[in-house]
């Protein structure tokens, strides 16, 4: 059972678990650099999934690890280098 | 109504063409299929391809090559659905015969995929995900494919050994087939071995972008009597949608568009699914086989993998459910946007009997599936040799 969303501090529809996830080690050109990296798929506490890269990974992951929604550089775009801002997700921090 | 049949049918060598462009390996294919019937005119050319905007930067490539066949001034233009493109494109051809509109088509998959390597290609494929919420997140087509895979080895217990059968199965019979891009075959052992693309998805689990070209003519049937070659006669056509993300979806692991487009073509068919004597899937990845299995319903959720069980000796020419008969998409090569005419031409091949060393004994009626993405686009034919 997830949890009922709004309870708790922090809102709850930036956390979640791990629905299912890889480790690319083949990345398109705007990923390439960061290669190798994990993509998962999140199933956030209201029920929702979501695609997002994982980061802060020291460890092992494995499905139903619960992890956090955080602000991260995703590539940059273009020859001038635009930076694009997006979500990924990380092990929580206490 | 009169039926819709293939009169002609030709393909090119699978592999890297370095030295051809992409409108010579459509003229190749096309050429053939029309010597296959005899024909030189078609009142329409409809052409498949999934990537030709990012890979050749060229679109516009039904005109293109209706000019290069000088068919001067016949309608023709381009059916896109990502890797369905071929499945739309044959979907599209049959649609326009069946209904009068014109009484023959040709039907042609092309895709050069070799102008373009590396990372840039793997990111121009990523162009068939959902650009938003899963390529700019770093998706890849093969990541999408490794994240449902590893979700179906733990939802159901299944070990990536599981799977092997499907490739194995695939190389074998690609062994035979003299236009196939990796004719050597596969241990199983060796599959759980290579170097990995997107855990737990595999070298040889995930099939080669590959150039190629396929065509088949379409014939309304009283105009397809007095051709060179035995019509074989599509009974079904069905194409259905699902969205491109995976995480919209209420169970990821069920491939909705392939069993709403398998149900439908079925139907119109009039044939029962164990009538079938070959499947050619959509194996740009063994997960996805497995999950066209189930979602078909030759298999509960959960057990299509064990189609694969014994080297894959169940889904061999001989088996019971034959699959992949020219070597699929994993061994013959995945031309992308042509996948889904190499499927009509190879199934038309078996239907005549004119399959050689590929021969499913006594093949009599064929299912072709061609997936888009991972399901977004699902288009399903069924095929039998005319009475």
């Amino acid at each position: 059972m997830m949890p009922a969303a709004g309870a708790g501090a922090a809102p709850s529809a930036i956390r979640g678990e791990i629905y299912s996830f890889t480790r690319v080690m083949e990345a398109p050109a705007a990923f390439a650099g960061q290669a190798p990296y994990y993509l998962a798929l999140v199933r956030l506490e209201d029920g929702a999934l979501i695609t997002a890269q994982l980061t802060d990974i020291d460890g092992k992951v494995c499905i139903g690890d619960p992890v956090e929604m955080v602000t991260r550089k995703l590539t940059t775009d273009g020859e001038r280098g635009m930076i694009v801002y997006g979500y990924k997700f990380r092990p929580p921090v206490r | 109504m009169s039926e819709v049949c293939i009169i002609g049918l030709g393909m090119t060598r699978v592999g890297e063409h370095w030295a051809r462009s992409i409108v010579e390996l459509a003229e190749e294919a096309a050429s053939l299929a029309l010597e296959d019937a005899g024909r030189s005119a078609v009142d329409a050319l409809i052409l498949g391809n999934a990537y030709g905007g990012v890979y050749n930067q060229q679109t516009q490539l039904g005109a293109l090559v209706a000019a290069q066949l000088r068919l001067h001034g016949v309608e023709a233009f381009t059916c896109e659905a990502g890797e369905a493109a071929g499945g739309v494109a044959l979907r599209a051809g049959y649609l326009a015969v069946k209904s009068g509109a014109v009484q023959s088509a040709l039907v042609i998959g092309v895709e050069k995929a070799t102008d373009i390597v590396g990372a840039a290609r793997v990111g121009a494929r990523a162009a068939s995900l959902d650009a938003e919420y899963e390529a700019l997140q770093g998706a890849s087509l093969t990541a999408m494919a490794g994240i449902l895979m590893r979700r179906y080895m733990h939802e159901y217990g299944r070990a990536l050994e599981d799977f092997a059968g499907f490739s194995v199965n695939a190389h074998r019979n690609g062994t035979k087939n003299p236009l196939a891009m990796y004719r050597n075959r596969l241990r199983e052992g060796a599959f759980a071995k290579a170097p990995m693309l997107a855990e737990p998805v595999s070298l040889f689990d995930s099939a080669p972008d590959a150039d190629g070209a396929a065509a088949v003519l379409l014939a309304a049937s009283e105009h397809a009597d007095d051709s060179a070659r035995r019509p074989v006669e599509i009974r079904g056509s069905a194409a259905a949608s699902d969205t491109l993300a995976l995480q919209d979806r209420a169970n990821p692991l069920h491939l909705k568009s392939a069993a709403k487009s398998t149900a439908a073509a079925l139907k119109q068919a009039g044939i029962a699914r164990d009538a079938l004597d070959l499947l050619e899937l959509h194996d740009a990845y063994t997960i996805l086989t497995a999950l066209s299995l189930e979602a078909m319903g030759f298999s509960a959720a959960g057990q299509g993998s064990a189609w694969a069980a014994d080297g894959g000796e169940r889904i061999a020419l001989r088996g019971a459910l034959p699959i992949s008969t020219f070597g699929g998409l994993k061994s013959r090569g995945n031309p992308s946007g042509a996948a889904g005419i190499y499927q009509a031409a190879e199934a038309a091949l078996q239907l005549r009997g004119a399959a050689g060393g590929n021969q499913v004994p006594n093949a009599r009626t064929a299912l072709i599936q061609s997936i888009g993405g991972l399901g977004a686009t699902t288009v399903t034919h069924i095929l039998s040799a005319s009475a």
